[in-house]
């Protein structure tokens, strides 16, 4: 690995837009489950009744919404996962060829 | 009728349960012989030589995650308040996708050992290790206090042992674990662990719902007969909307900012085993709280709060009374044995944590100035272990009848103030400068550890006055306190060097081109 081409590689386009479109899927992520946590919390804080609605014979929505949100944390680990196997991983390797 | 059962066995000797643990131990002792084999060199040591792989990795994260006080902790907090204990859960489980989406990567390709590894990596080594080596320190010691005094009373309840000595085995089996097998031996405490755990408050799980003809709407109807329908919506705990943001962003924040935690991501061999890791510990540990939500609503019915509150006035004996009731004593004695198993992996997670960090930031960076010769450094990073061993168990002794849950809540509130903030602004600011990460440390472990002296549950709950800081929790003040001085104090004096140095080590921060 040369200086130089390493300092190509740092220069190029493609590297450049690799890094933006990692931060870019991070912090969407990262607001989807900021949003959900504390929407969540601020409802808990401001608006009990809304939770003591039904849902089925006695279960009220509280109790599929909080499993829900554990739920998503999994699931949008899952969606990252997929994401950077198959799409992210694949221009690193691209990328690291020209080292 | 069963549901009038108040009779219990807990506090008898309960053979089963110290046949299990001694098994435990032997098992793990065992391992310990054969992992002391593989740990001569520092990355053997610290990270098991990179040798784990995602899926045990991601195992073992949450067997370093799922203590104890979360496992008694929630499942009493649901039993004696309903739904209430379940946003406590939440609150544990949504910093996972954060380290996910801001860290993990970054974190395995910039480090070698340790988070301070990725701080100082562009940056002045010498005031960041020891910054970093500070905020580390406090949260780990923290939060082994919490463990410990958690243990102590555990054990003494379980088993008929007297605190002391609870404490002190702990201590001891604990040390043998880091000293002689390191990180692969504790690696492998942690996924052992997580199993019997896993699998312990599975079987429970389903023991409790044959009751309800495994029906959870049956159980959800007991629970709103006995004790109204308010069981299943939020109750009182969280009223304050400040009290609550400020918890929910420790727990968030604090998960991303937990040294041992942060540590395991160098056992694996590459970015993608780290990822990897994450989705299977947030699969497991989201897992684990849907389980804990269950067996507090299943002892709220069939064990009944007066009986679970007889014991224990926090209601932490929830779980094990439901084990009693469905499984009888040689359950009984499974889920004392798998707590105490539980404790064992969590505190050795800690003490591992801790000594990387007195002999990796501080004794090889700071005092030898980076110059490291394996044997010397492993060395040290033993007597650090054995130091910190006794430590804890003095530490464990000294704070006999300390609030538990108040601790873990302190540990992350310092985490998520002196660890996360400057870790983040490091990975992804070009402009942070050491001055920058150096203070943004300091003020958030003192704002946070100052706003505590200072809050309702010490300064009225124990010292009698009244509160000069409104909120419980200091998070919603100390995180974004950090954050700002990190970025202030970078932008007074700019750090060219350190500038540079970000443009560069882009290509081992998102190809891993270069990592160890």
């Amino acid at each position: 690995m040369s200086e130089q081409k390493t300092q190509e590689v740092l220069q190029s386009a493609e590297f450049k837009k690799l890094i933006k479109k990692r931060w870019a899927v991070a912090f969407l992520l990262t607001t989807v489950m900021l949003l959900a946590y504390f929407g969540f919390l601020l409802m808990v804080a401001f608006d009990k009744d809304f939770f003591k609605q039904k849902a089925g014979e006695v279960t009220t929505i509280a109790i599929p919404i909080g499993i829900g949100l554990i739920v998503l944390a999994w699931v949008m680990t899952g969606i990252y996962t997929y994401w950077a196997n198959n799409f992210y991983d694949k221009e690193v390797e691209e990328i690291k060829k020209k080292l | 009728m069963h549901l009038l059962q108040t009779t219990t066995s807990i506090g008898e000797t309960n053979w089963v349960a110290i046949i299990m643990f001694f098994a435990f131990v032997a098992l793990t002792m065992y391992i310990t012989y054969w992992a002391s084999r593989k740990t001569k060199t520092t990355s053997e040591f610290y990270a098991a030589g990179r040798s784990i792989t995602g899926f045990q990795n991601g195992l073992a994260l949450a067997g370093d995650y799922m203590s104890a006080a979360s496992f008694l902790g929630i499942a009493g907090m649901v039993a004696m308040q309903g739904f209430d204990g379940l946003i406590y859960s939440i609150g544990f489980i949504v910093g996972w996708p954060l380290i996910m989406f801001l860290i993990a990567e970054p974190l395995r390709n910039l480090g070698k050992y340790t988070f301070a590894d990725v701080v100082a990596f562009r940056l002045k080594q010498k005031p960041i290790r020891v910054a970093a080596s500070i905020g580390s320190i406090l949260t780990i010691l923290i939060y082994l206090i919490a463990q410990m005094v958690g243990a102590g009373g555990l054990i003494e309840k379980l088993f008929g042992l007297s605190y002391e000595w609870a404490v002190l085995i702990v201590g001891s089996v604990m040390m043998c674990y880091v000293l002689f097998g390191g990180m692969l031996a504790t690696t492998w405490v942690q996924i052992i662990k997580a199993v019997l755990l896993l699998g312990g408050a599975t079987v429970l799980v389903i023991l409790a719902l044959s009751h309800f003809d495994y029906s959870v709407t049956n159980l959800f109807k007991t629970v709103t007969d006995k004790y109204g329908e308010g069981s299943l919506s939020p109750g009182s705990m969280f009223s304050n909307p400040f009290d609550a943001l400020s918890l929910g962003l420790a727990l968030m924040l604090g998960t991303a900012g937990l040294p041992h935690i942060l540590m395991r991501f160098y056992t694996v061999p590459d970015a993608k085993q780290a990822r990897k890791s994450v989705f299977v510990a947030t699969g497991f540990i989201g897992y684990f709280y849907i389980l804990t939500f269950v067996i507090g609503f299943s002892a709220a019915a069939l064990v009944g709060r007066e009986a679970i509150k007889g014991v224990n006035a926090s209601g932490n004996m929830a779980a094990i009374l439901l084990s009693e009731h469905t499984g009888g004593s040689l359950f009984l004695g499974f889920i004392a044995a798998v707590a105490f198993a539980t404790i064992l992996a969590v505190v050795a997670g800690l003490t591992l944590s801790g000594a990387s960090s007195i002999a990796h930031d501080l004794y090889v960076n700071v005092f030898r100035k980076g110059e490291s010769n394996e044997k010397g450094e492993v060395k040290v990073a033993k007597m650090a272990t054995i130091g910190l061993g006794i430590l804890a168990i003095i530490l464990g002794l000294a704070f006999k009848n300390q609030n538990v849950a108040f601790m873990v809540g302190l540990a992350f509130a310092v985490a998520a103030s002196a660890n996360f903030p400057a870790l983040l602004l490091s990975v992804f600011w070009k402009k942070f400068t050491t001055k920058g990460a150096t203070w943004s440390i300091v003020v958030g472990a003192l704002s946070a550890i100052i706003l505590i002296v200072f809050s309702p549950p010490v300064m009225k709950d124990i010292m009698g006055y009244e509160p000069i800081f409104p909120l419980k929790n200091p998070a919603l003040v100390s995180v974004p306190l950090a954050f700002i001085t990190g970025v202030i104090v970078s932008l007074i004096k700019p750090e060219q060097e350190a500038q540079e140095k970000f443009e560069k080590e882009k290509i081992r921060t998102y190809l891993g081109v270069g990592a160890e």
